[in-house]
């Protein structure tokens, strides 16, 4: 795959994933001529285009247009199938997904996509494996965040339960250190778990 | 520790914000890109949107260079940044900063940064480099996600020469417990393989390694190499074959877990990729395609479910059926299912049943008839995509009998395109056609193409407007004809010169001024004056561009003759002498003398001699003086372009440091330059049609090359235009029409009336008319039976998806009994996937010298497998004589030879109780073959004959063959010296022994001996001074990190000690710590090794003048440095 183009029917981009070097005005003028193009046509049109050397396969979702470009020995069903399964896992990860979810949390579609096709070929294709993938790494934020945000106020690590109190880092002399420590022993801890829950 | 230490320090910020503030610094920043986006959502006109855009990218400039940001706040930032970059708007100044984020961050905010990176930037950005740190920090973490990020941004983008800096960790990553790690290790080495595919050369054994992965993420991930590596060189892994069918058969019947199931079909996926790969393991290799037949009809049997998911299998089960060697079964499946496709009401099904019409219409034009009234109706679709791939498909069936209808057609479909892509690539089509099976009728033929000229604009390949020419001058078969051919296209360009030439593009109106200046006088009632006054109406035109101007210009010096005209010529060469352009001045000054002289002018443009070939001193010796002259007087001498770069280069930087992040982007480009993968995806490659390769081609070619036809001659039986329509056209009662009839009656089509109906079947019959019935499946190859009126003497090169439809010609030789054995135990032992097999897979390694350890005999044994079609001289099959003979051959040796090292004698071939046995002497000036005939029966043999070959080596013979009788029981030997006439990694010579046996009847027998290129290298001895002034000389370079020795002595010392004992090369000097080296290949072709030690490597650096050699010798150093 050559890059991969997500617009809303008023042709506004809402994400986009190039997997060939161009250069950003390039990159400008072939969104803008495909949004024009797919946009003038009509909806019981052929999923598939030809433009330039390349195929162009798009398929539309509510007010969201997905579109993908292939070479033009390339399978185009599968290429459809393709933008289906991410439209699946988006749906499946966002919880009966919407244009808003995607405008809105972009930066997780796009990590989902990386999980999904990886230097333009299909990286993974089992469903539960992609979101797994994402979750473990959602799941490390919100460790961190909760954490964070429980331990905020406390003022002693010797009482942080399941800390790891074992110092690991003697406390720079300046005061006060305590938040410092304890935070550092948390990070430490939701790596070591995280570890574990990978290994299980 | 002292990680943690650093994690802590740069979490300290964010902890603090939160520590007055809990949780607000998320919600805030959410909000404040919620609130962004939400703005702008609201925004109503473009204006506005910019302006609140430019005040947002003002607001994250200042925020994110304000060192009190957080990196959490900064992860924010970029999102933000991201954002405004989607809109269109550039945020350059947070690239460094989005690489800061991925340097130091927390894992989750590295998550954004690597996400900004990847979006931000491209391969080539030299910010990249700033991420090479960082990724190898990432890539050693024990953080699982960490390393996953790592490996997610190297498997999209890194730049190409730091590849080598972090190959040994990602190779680690293979063999990861978490199939996470290894799959993304997997990719990112398919990533390195398509940017620098020699740097991954020696871990092509680890592929196979994951191909036998138990997780199937894996294995489908290591597909997407080998799809690759078997597209270059389909020879290489046949023996793969087997296991590809089996993993193919176990998906098939639903092996793998459910998980990978999707819209219950089994991995559909991972079918298309196997598919794909055996299509072109089987392509024209009959013993191969045998071993897929029965999962081909498996999957064409079950993936018969009524989902998109199915037919996308079916078709890549149809294009892999008539790609491999036809059998009839599968063919009349797969033919089925394009029918299915075609008749399908899904628009896109259809269009993929087309699709594939096309691929297969050239095996089996039957198909076509059998769907012509669909082809008709898919011509008259609302779909502009539909019809075009219909004119695809109509391309490949045309034929002299129906060329005048397609033709029409897809001049038809020119008048309506708006593309200009598609443009060029059918105007290079018609013209394809209508030179190749064009009818007797010249009006016919200058019409179509006048008509094509005038639709494409300038749109089109350069060659196009010059093949015409050519084909005007060059002429055909009878001088009559050609006669008659340029009187009618002088006489149709003038009348289209009376009318309104003001609307014709510029390379037709300069198609034009040429004929008109060449020919015009053929047409005895066109007066010269005439001829004049219409090529300076065109000189008038307002949107004549200069070279067209002077095209007419140069038209007219050939037209003028007498006093006719003069007036019109004088104030023509009057405006144009005073031009600016250089050009057309010259063209006037020529003009306006020639005129004058009529003498001069017939022997500088003497009439009709355009096809006599034009003799051209490329050279320049013409220039010798002039250059003599100029150097006299003190002129610099001249220098390449490389040699001038180099000393710029040199001129900047002191050191030379390979790796280092100061490097000068320019000389890091350079220094690649020849690296160039020719396998990197891009936008321009795969372009379809002939006529979109020959970008080349930008002049006129005067000289005749030899040239072959593209697509010439793929339907070889030719059925009479009287004939009735074939069998599965609706109604032989309708005879074809004349064409421009059917033209007419096709615009008013109506399908749904009887009349429409007719025509429809019309048109068809003319359509499909010559496709015969009698086809059968092998079609392809055989040459066009009916002549041909523009049979063009020759063409540009065949286009690349011509290659990819054509058989090649390589023919497998039917394996040896021996091959064949152990070729099956292999398959055996590959075909179940969860098996890891350890099979060291390098290309047979002829041991030299007695150095060679237990390994490589391994690799002996192991690389038959790897050539089972000509016997290999490294078989394993007689390793225990091997040892015997070598003692009792070595007396045989040539006297010039003794003393000299020479490797162990390997047995080359046996045939008929004669052996052959060879070795390479080393001697200082050439590299000696020796041939050992040893006659084990117990007769003589007689008329022995040895005949070498090879395309990489050349060959001279030291003692003549043949030998006249060898007795019983006694040993020939025939040696000759061998230089490289191309390197490569190995050398093969191949060579056949032919002789009589006591009863006369004659045997050959055929053999190879594959050579090492380090056996060819020698010693330079050097001095610093000189390999100084020689390594600036050189043009051809290849960087790399090497391995180093690590002993007791300086380990630069040891590393190239073991590199001078075992690759034969010359250390020059050792200065601290770098290193300079040379060495020669025979026959002086020198080759510069500059080392440093870096960073625990050896970054080397090599310079020779010969292409290949760097790389090869590289390749070696690396071998030799893992050996040790």
């Amino acid at each position: 795959m050559q890059f991969m183009l997500l617009f809303s029917r008023q042709g506004k981009l809402r994400l986009q994933k190039w997997y060939v070097p161009l250069s950003d005005k390039e990159k400008k003028k072939i969104t803008r001529e495909l949004v024009q193009t797919i946009l003038a046509r009509k909806p019981k049109m052929c999923s598939f285009l030809e433009w330039r050397d390349l195929k162009i396969v798009y398929k539309r979702y509510a007010s969201l247009y997905f579109c993908c470009a292939i070479e033009s020995q390339d399978n185009e069903l599968i290429t459809l199938e393709v933008i289906h399964r991410y439209v699946e896992l988006l749906d499946k990860y966002f919880g009966s997904v919407c244009e808003l979810d995607i405008i809105f949390n972009f930066e997780k579609a796009y990590f989902i996509l990386d999980e999904f096709l990886l230097g333009g070929e299909t990286q993974e294709t089992s469903k539960k494996n992609v979101l797994k993938a994402i979750e473990q790494g959602d799941l490390l934020q919100e460790n961190i965040d909760s954490q964070m945000r429980m331990f905020a106020g406390w003022r002693d690590p010797t009482e942080c339960p399941g800390g790891n109190r074992i110092d690991i880092i003697h406390p720079p002399q300046a005061t006060p250190p305590s938040v410092l420590l304890c935070a550092a022993n948390f990070t430490t801890y939701s790596h070591n778990r995280f570890f574990f829950s990978i290994l299980t | 520790m002292s990680d943690v230490v650093e994690k802590t320090l740069t979490a300290l910020p964010s902890l603090l914000s939160l520590d007055s503030q809990p949780g607000a610094a998320k919600l805030s920043s959410t909000s404040k890109l919620g609130s962004f986006i939400r703005g702008i959502t609201e925004l109503t006109s473009k204006h506005e949107e910019e302006k609140l855009i430019q005040q947002e990218l003002a607001a994250i400039k200042d925020q994110a260079s304000s060192p009190n940001t957080s990196m959490r706040q900064m992860k924010e930032l970029m999102v933000r940044a991201i954002y405004c970059e989607m809109l269109g708007y550039e945020a350059s100044f947070c690239y460094i900063h989005a690489i800061k984020l991925a340097q130091q961050g927390t894992a989750l905010e590295k998550r954004v940064g690597y996400l900004s990176v990847a979006l931000f930037l491209n391969e080539s950005h030299e910010l990249l480099l700033l991420l090479v740190n960082t990724v190898l920090k990432d890539l050693q973490s024990t953080n699982l996600i960490e390393v996953c990020m790592a490996l997610t941004i190297v498997s999209q983008l890194f730049p190409k020469d730091m590849i080598p800096a972090i190959l040994p960790l990602v190779e680690e990553k293979l063999t990861h417990p978490k199939e996470i790690i290894r799959r993304k290790a997997v990719l990112a080495l398919y990533k390195f393989y398509l940017t620098a595919p020699n740097q991954v050369q020696h871990i092509h054994n680890k592929f196979r390694k994951a191909l036998c992965d138990k997780d199937p993420g894996v294995m489908t991930a290591s597909l997407h190499i080998y799809l690759q590596m078997i597209k270059e060189n389909p020879e290489g892994y046949k023996d793969l074959t087997g296991s590809f069918v089996t993993i193919l058969k176990q998906v098939v019947a639903g092996k793998l877990p459910m998980d990978y199931n999707y819209h219950s079909v089994p991995a559909p996926w991972l079918q298309i990729q196997l598919l794909r790969i055996l299509s072109l393991l089987g392509k024209s290799d009959q013993r191969t395609s045998e071993i897929m037949y029965e999962v081909l009809d498996e999957s064409l049997r079950r993936a018969e479910m009524n989902h998109n998911i199915t037919y996308a299998i079916l078709y890549e089960c149809v294009k892999c059926v008539y790609t491999i060697h036809p059998k009839a079964e599968l063919l009349e499946k797969a033919a089925k299912c394009i029918g299915n496709f075609v008749l399908s009401p899904k628009i896109n099904l259809k269009y993929i049943g087309l699709k594939a019409l096309t691929y297969v219409v050239q095996q089996d034009p039957k198909l076509a008839l059998q769907h012509q009234m669909t082809i008709i109706e898919c011509l008259d679709h609302s779909d502009l995509i539909i019809k075009r791939e219909t004119l695809e498909l109509l391309f490949r069936i045309t034929n002299a009998q129906n060329v005048t209808v397609i033709v029409e057609k897809m001049l038809d479909f020119l008048r309506t395109c708006q593309d200009d892509y598609t443009t060029i690539d059918l105007v290079g089509k018609v013209a394809e056609v209508a030179e190749k099976y064009a009818p007797n009728d010249n009006k016919w033929f200058i019409d179509t193409m006048n008509t094509m000229f005038s639709l494409s604009g300038d749109l089109m390949q350069p060659d196009i407007p010059n093949n015409f020419l050519k084909l005007l001058s060059e002429g055909l078969d009878s001088m009559e004809g050609d006669t008659e051919l340029r009187r009618f296209a002088v006489d149709s360009y003038v009348s289209l010169l009376h009318g309104e030439p003001g609307n014709l593009p510029q390379c037709f109106l300069q198609v034009i001024s040429w004929v008109l200046g060449e020919y015009s006088h053929l047409r005895t009632d066109l007066e010269p004056a005439t001829v004049l006054k219409l090529l300076a109406k065109l000189l008038s035109l307002k949107h004549s561009s200069s070279e067209t101007k002077s095209w007419v210009l140069m038209a007219m010096t050939k037209v003028c003759e007498s006093e006719a005209g003069m007036d019109v010529l004088q104030g023509i060469c009057e405006t144009y002498c005073s031009s600016m352009d250089t050009v057309l001045r010259q063209r006037a000054q020529e003009l306006q003398n020639l005129s004058l002289h009529a003498e001069l002018k017939a022997k500088v443009l003497p009439q009709d001699v355009s096809m006599e070939p034009l003799e051209v001193d490329s050279s320049l010796s013409f220039l010798d003086e002039f250059v003599s002259e100029a150097l006299a007087a003190g002129a610099a001498p001249y220098k390449s372009h490389h040699q001038r770069q180099e000393e710029f280069v040199q001129e900047k930087v002191l050191s030379l440091e390979p790796y280092s992040m100061s490097l000068p982007i320019d000389m890091s480009s350079c220094s690649i330059a020849d690296r160039q993968s020719p396998t990197l995806p891009s936008m321009s490659s795969g372009l379809s049609g002939d006529s979109t390769d020959k970008a080349g081609a930008t002049t006129l070619k005067l000289e005749r090359v030899k040239r072959v036809w593209g697509r010439e001659g793929y339907l070889a039986q030719r059925e009479p235009a009287e004939e009735p329509a074939p069998v599965e056209a609706p109604s032989p009662v309708h005879p074809v029409e004349p064409v421009g009839e059917i033209s007419v009656s096709q615009d008013q089509t109506l399908p749904t009336t009887v009349a429409g109906k007719l025509e429809k079947q019309q048109l068809a019959s003319s359509l499909f008319v010559g496709l015969g019935s009698q086809t059968s499946v092998s079609l392809m190859g055989k040459s066009e039976q009916t002549p041909q009126r523009f049979r063009r003497k020759a063409k540009g090169q065949v286009s690349s998806s011509e290659v990819s439809k054509q058989t090649p010609n390589s023919v497998i030789a039917p394996p040896d009994s021996v091959d064949n054995l152990l070729c099956s135990i292999l398959l055996d032992s590959n075909t179940d996937p969860e098996t890891s097999l350890p099979t060291p897979k390098q290309n047979g390694i002829v041991p030299l010298e007695g150095d060679q350890s237990e390994n490589d005999v391994k690799t002996l044994k192991t690389s038959l497998t790897m050539n089972n079609g000509q016997m290999a001289a490294d078989s394993a099959q007689t390793e225990e004589p091997v040892t015997t003979k070598d003692i009792c051959f070595a007396s045989f040796l040539p006297a010039d030879c003794i003393g000299a090292t020479h490797s162990e004698i390997t047995p080359l071939c046996s045939s008929q109780s004669v052996d052959l046995f060879a070795c390479h002497v080393h001697k200082e000036q050439c590299l000696v073959l020796v041939v050992f005939i040893f006659n084990s029966s117990s007769t003589c043999v007689q008329r022995l004959l040895v005949q070498l070959d090879s395309e990489e080596v050349e060959v001279s013979c030291i003692c003549e063959s043949p030998v006249e009788e060898v007795k019983s029981h006694g040993v020939e030997v025939c040696h000759y010296s061998l230089t490289v006439k191309r390197p490569s990694v190995h050398l093969v010579v191949s060579g056949q022994v032919s002789f009589l046996m006591p009863t006369g009847t004659p045997h050959t027998a055929k053999f190879s001996y594959k050579l090492p290129l380090i056996s060819f290298i020698r010693p330079l001895a050097l001095s610093t001074e000189e390999y100084g002034t020689m390594w600036l000389a050189f043009s051809h370079d290849t960087k790399q990190n090497l391995t180093l020795i690590t002993g007791l002595q300086d380990p630069l010392r040891a590393t190239l000690n073991v590199l001078e004992r075992k690759l034969h090369i010359h250390v020059v000097e050792i200065i601290g710590t770098e290193g300079i080296v040379a060495c020669q290949l025979l026959q002086d072709q020198p080759c510069l090794m500059h080392c440093r030690v870096h960073a625990g490597t050896l970054a080397v650096w090599l310079r020779s003048p010969v292409p290949e050699l760097p790389d090869c010798l590289l390749y070696h150093c690396q071998r030799a440095l893992q050996e040790h």
